[in-house]
């Protein structure tokens, strides 16, 4: 009896414990695998999501993204938007850079205007392109930086113009693109500032102290981080390891806290010992159909082999990571018009799998059984994942249409150049959000668009996609974008066939870091338990 | 002799030009380029970035562009990564892969002779079947493998070794190891047989028929005959190794060159290939001459400029 | 030397009567072949492997692009001996396809090793001077030229296919056998049987092909023997830059490449082509000793 009441004692401590929080471990230091070797690590100018992970904790914009992904205020403690959606005015905090200069409006300007600048020839530019004139002054067709919607009114206040109304960009000012810099630094040796720890200043919660290129870096805690009081670690510790396996093998012998890109093989296992955490991906992974190849080119080809495949078996079998079967375009995660409405759920699944449809809309195109369809051929790029999935795919288009597939794998530099040219009859491909709103998404498929590889247009989605990039109200948006989907889904110039989510390791003892769902880790507000 | 180095160097140097020649055309002609990506580029920041890295050149004006840089030895900003030359990278990655390289070759070297040696000395008994199973399975397991190999035992299960990165000896271990079995096993073997055939020559009995023992016969008349091959086979080897493993910089996670003969040209980045491929070449040429010459220490009756009569 | 100290002397017209039938180097070669156990043994083993591949997948009740997902990852049992692979692929199945491309590269690439590399690297070597020069900077050109770069031109200007894999392979897979065969001839070159063979009025190209390249057989044939494995992962590497052959046909270098990354819960996926790829290479190996014992001039009885 007495031991029972001891252990019950024991249990009720325990809860409390948990309760209140796992005490701090002594050493705040995290280890993560960043994964490659960082491009650049110049704001202005990198488009990966490995310098985003190492750029969003060293600098800090208007707006910081919470847990679910929604700007909250950080630089910029205050807004006023215009009525007509138009006019940003941003009321920014007193602040300062890593080596003690004040942060003020005009390094905003200055950096935005330098991401702009032709000579600066960044690739991401097209991040800033929504701000007034933005675009006409990085194609050369405006030359007067004065003319660019954005003004420093005064050290702490900054006023922004747009082209259009743009109902996402309090979040898109929260991104690497738009992060401040310090103009003394960056002016001091413009190609080379971000390469040394004592010349990349930030005003974000670290502070790089160490790169020692394709190996590893350190940042350490920045305490003159204006919420420097909110930070808890002290230093992080990012490796630059390519290798899965390898990245396995040092996480579960403890020399790493923190992975990405699990090594598919292993998520089975790592799920069974509970290792494995996932995160949601704001992402669509699909194969583009050539709609100038025949026999492509037919409509009810395409919905046979859309409807002949089955998503549930690509994810269980193949991926295995929990990603989601898509049954329409738009991934889940974003909101639509409604406060607390989500896109995706207001859209619902669009498409259908149905075997015995497939193949009466395949006689009806002409191939009853498969009898006289041209062997068809999936390009993608080389990766193990990849040609498990076509193989997965090649297999049910036989057994359920009665198709000969084949594979063809290009390295990548290849494959981007065939896709381009229209040189494929179906190809693999992925895309992922730029930010959090349905257009990052829909305005790809519009006639000659950059990333339209399909050769597909239809004039009433484009019509419809400009009417959801002019209109200020977010209903009128939504429903245009949902009904341009329903296009989209109709048409079928591109299968989806799942939406990504991104499986990683932590270990327990790690707490609060935020995984954003357009890849990014913010280690602001994390800390190391006791272990 | 002295006419003879002359000659080869010249010859050398024009080897050289030829390499990057070929390199720069074949480069140009690979589709795809070094901003390529799933997510095209709006034709504005195109032009941008082209004027930038000077990409919309005239193919001659690029070809004297470049070309100038390696006379200069100074090799241009790397277009992928930005602030860094080619020059840096090779800085920087040199030493590394030269450490790592030299340690595996060494390895390889000490571990490979002695088993041939023994192997040949020993001819169908056991130790020689059991030197020449060992590099057998040398030489059909490839590095990669290897890798991932003692990586699992060293690393995952026993846990005496860090697994990857670079700095520590202890690091050293296992990215050595497994770039030195191949090499080893190769040695081995090779050893093995020339010293077979060499065991049989006129000379090697006449050193028996003198009284000397076998280590001193082996020392002193038969190894050099029998280290040619092995010897051949070092120019290419060492300025192979020396220059970084692709795969084995990537397990490991060592920052050294080899990573970027690959990464480079998957990455189109086209002054880092010309670069990386400039400063392998010479090593190589130089390697293999300093090898040829070696012939010369090795066995006197080798004449290397002697046309043959 | 003097141009006349080497004048042969001029033929005598009645030849020794012979005392036993005359056999030619090669007529003894193949019977000393036949005689040595490890490279009969080789031999057996290479035959069943090549038995294997050919007539194996019809007595296979799967194909190599069978899937079956629910049968995913299975460990070796009764209906698939070796295990099934990520899709529920018979990898016992796959293997025997994968060995009819695996086995083809590797003799395929031993045989450019053994005619273009021993040709070319026994003319350098023997005539020197400038002809070595200028050979063998041929050899360090296509040593510098990335591989990789005109690899994937291949694979763009031909597309994926079997016989753009040998044209790849044959443009590399030589050069370590030139070197190493240059070395020899030239070490050979000025010994004593060299002289006596050229004393008794031997031509040069018979000195070289008689003499000089049947002196340095050893190394040539480990160089032979282990151009099967090079070339083996060499496909795989290929196959991975899209000129090897299309998915779901995988070699043993493909099957063991992509058995990797399971090494920690599936590792029959990687055991089981890397053991077939060590098997056969211990046979080439046996066969490879054999020869050089039945080759070398110096053993002939």
């Amino acid at each position: 009896m007495k031991t029972r009441l001891v252990s019950l004692v024991l249990a009720l401590v325990l809860v409390i414990g948990g309760i209140a929080g796992a005490e701090r471990a002594a050493e705040q230091v995290i280890r993560f695998n960043l994964g490659t070797e960082p491009e650049t690590l110049d704001p202005a100018k990198s488009t990966g999501v490995p310098e985003a992970r190492i750029e969003l904790n060293v600098f800090e914009g208007l707006t910081r993204l919470d847990a679910d992904d929604l700007p909250q205020p950080a630089i910029a403690e205050k807004w006023e938007i215009s009525e007509d959606g138009l006019r940003y005015v941003f009321h920014l905090r007193k602040s300062s850079w890593s080596n003690g200069d004040p942060v003020t409006a005009h390094d905003f300007e200055y950096a935005w205007k330098r991401a702009l600048a032709p000579e600066t020839a960044s690739q991401y530019a097209y991040q800033l392109f929504y701000i007034k004139n933005g675009e006409a002054y990085n194609a050369g067709e405006v030359t007067d930086p004065n003319l660019v919607g954005v003004k420093a009114l005064d050290d702490y206040t900054l006023e922004v113009e747009l082209e259009a109304p743009t109902g996402y960009f309090l979040s898109l000012v929260a991104f690497p693109t738009l992060m401040p810099v310090n103009r003394k630094v960056v002016e001091a040796d413009p190609n080379g500032w971000f390469m040394k720890p004592e010349t990349y200043v930030g005003n974000g919660p670290f502070k790089v102290t160490k790169w020692v290129h394709n190996s590893y870096m350190e940042l350490e805690k920045n305490d003159l981080y204006w919420d420097a009081d909110s930070v808890i670690v002290d230093k992080l510790v990012a490796t630059l390891i390519e290798s899965e396996d390898t990245e396995l093998v040092m996480f579960e012998t403890d020399q790493l806290d923190i992975t990405h890109t699990v090594s598919r093989p292993e998520i089975p296992r790592l799920k069974k010992e509970g290792l494995l955490k996932v995160t949601p991906n704001l992402g669509t992974y699909y194969y583009i159909f050539n709609c100038k190849a025949e026999p492509l080119d037919d409509v009810r080809v395409r919905k046979a082999l859309s409807m002949a495949i089955d998503r549930q078996a690509v994810t269980e079998y193949v991926t295995r990571a929990g990603e989601i079967p898509a049954l329409a375009w738009v991934p889940p995660g974003i909101p639509d018009a409604e406060p607390g409405a989500e896109f995706r759920e207001v859209g619902g699944d669009m498409l259908e799998e149905n075997v015995e449809k497939a193949k009466a809309l395949l006689a009806e195109a002409g191939y009853p059984d498969g009898k006289g369809f041209p062997t068809l051929t999936i390009l993608y790029n080389t990766m193990e994942m990849h040609k498990a999935i076509a193989e997965v795919i090649q297999e049910f288009w036989k057994k359920n249409l009665n198709i000969d597939v084949r594979l063809n794998n290009q390295e990548w530099g290849v494959y981007l150049n065939s896709r381009d040219e229209g040189d494929f009859q179906v190809a693999r491909a992925g895309w992922v959000g730029d930010y959090i709103d349905p257009m990052t998404f829909m305005d790809m498929h519009v006639k000659d668009g950059g990333n339209n590889d399909s050769n597909w247009s239809d004039p009433e989605h484009d019509r419809l996609i400009e009417l959801a990039k002019t209109s200020n109200d977010p209903a009128v948006r939504m429903k245009a974008m949902h009904e341009a989907e329903a296009i989209i889904l109709e048409q079928l110039p591109i299968m989806p066939i799942y939406y990504y989510v991104e499986p990683f390791l932590e270990k327990d003892y790690i707490k609060d870091v935020i995984y954003s769902s357009l890849g990014f880790i913010d280690f602001k507000n994390a800390w190391v338990a006791k272990h | 002799m002295g006419r003879y180095i002359v000659r080869r160097l010249l010859s050398m140097l024009l080897v050289l030009w030829v390499i990057a020649t070929v390199t720069f055309v074949l480069m140009n002609l690979v589709p795809g380029g070094p901003f390529a990506s799933e997510k095209p580029l709006p034709e504005a920041i195109k032009r941008n970035i082209e004027a930038r890295y000077r990409l919309n050149d005239p193919f001659w004006k690029r070809y004297i562009d470049y070309m100038g840089n390696i006379l200069r030895w100074d090799l241009g900003p790397s277009f992928k990564y930005e602030g860094r030359t080619v020059n840096d990278i090779i800085n920087s990655g040199f030493p590394v892969s030269a450490v790592l390289g030299v340690t595996s070759v060494a390895l390889a070297l000490l571990l490979g002779i002695p088993a041939g040696i023994l192997a040949a000395l020993k001819q169908n008994k056991w130790p020689d079947t059991l030197a020449m199973l060992a590099a057998t399975i040398g030489v059909s397991v490839p590095s990669f493998i290897m890798a991932t190999f003692l990586m699992y035992i060293f690393a995952y299960k026993l846990r005496w070794l860090p697994a990857a990165l670079w700095g520590r000896p202890s690091q050293v271990i296992l990215p050595a190891l497994a770039l030195a079995g191949f090499p080893a096993a190769f040695f081995a073997r090779l050893t093995r047989a020339s010293m077979l055939e060499v065991l049989g020559e006129d000379f090697i009995r006449t050193a028996y028929a003198k009284g000397l023992s076998t280590p001193a016969v082996i020392a002193r008349h038969a190894l050099k005959c029998a280290l040619i091959p092995v010897f051949s086979y070092l120019g290419p080897l060492l300025a192979q190794i020396m220059t970084g493993s692709f795969v084995i910089e990537k397990i490991f996670a060592i920052p050294g060159l080899g990573q970027h003969y690959v990464t480079s040209i998957y990455n189109r980045d086209y002054t880092v290939i010309l670069g990386v491929t400039v400063f392998y070449s010479i090593l190589l040429v130089t390697l293999n001459f300093l090898v040829d010459l070696g012939y010369v220490l090795l066995d006197p009756r080798i004449k290397l400029a002697e046309p043959s009569s | 030397m003097q141009e006349e100290l080497f004048l042969p002397l001029p033929k005598e017209d009645a030849p020794e009567r012979m005392v036993r039938p005359s056999t030619t180097y090669w007529q003894d070669a193949w019977r000393r072949l036949r005689e040595n156990r490890g490279a009969t043994v080789g031999l057996v083993v290479i035959a069943l492997i090549c038995l294997f591949a050919i007539v194996g997948p019809y007595f296979s009740p799967y194909s190599y692009s069978d899937q079956s997902l629910i049968r995913a990852n299975r460990p070796p049992s009764k209906a698939n001996w070796l295990g099934t692979d990520n899709l529920g692929r018979d990898i016992a199945t796959r293997l025997m396809y994968g060995a009819r491309i695996s086995l083809a590269i590797g003799v395929f690439a031993s045989l450019i090793n053994l005619t273009i590399g021993v040709v070319y690297g026994g003319i350098a070597g023997f005539f020197g001077g400038q002809v070595d020069n200028v050979m063998m900077r041929v050899v360090d050109i296509l040593y510098g030229i990335p591989s990789l770069l005109y690899i994937i031109l291949l694979m763009v200007v031909l597309g994926p296919g079997f016989g753009n894999i040998l044209i790849a392979i044959g443009l590399t897979e030589w050069l370590s056998m030139a070197r190493i065969v240059r070395g020899q001839i030239l070490a050979m070159r000025g010994q004593d049987f060299a002289l006596a063979a050229r004393c008794l009025g031997a031509s040069r190209w018979r000195i070289l092909f008689r003499h000089l390249i049947p002196n340095s057989v050893g190394p040539i044939i480990v160089t032979a023997t282990l151009t099967i494995p090079q070339a083996i992962f060499l496909e795989a590497f290929l196959s991975f830059i899209g000129l090897g052959v299309s998915a779901p046909m995988a070699s043993w270098g493909v099957l063991a490449s992509d058995g990797l990354a399971g090494i920690r819960s599936y590792p029959w996926q990687l055991l089981a082509p890397a053991f077939a790829i060590s098997i056969t290479m211990l046979a080439f190996n046996f066969l490879g000793d054999g020869l050089r014992d039945a080759l070398d001039p110096r053993l002939r009885s």
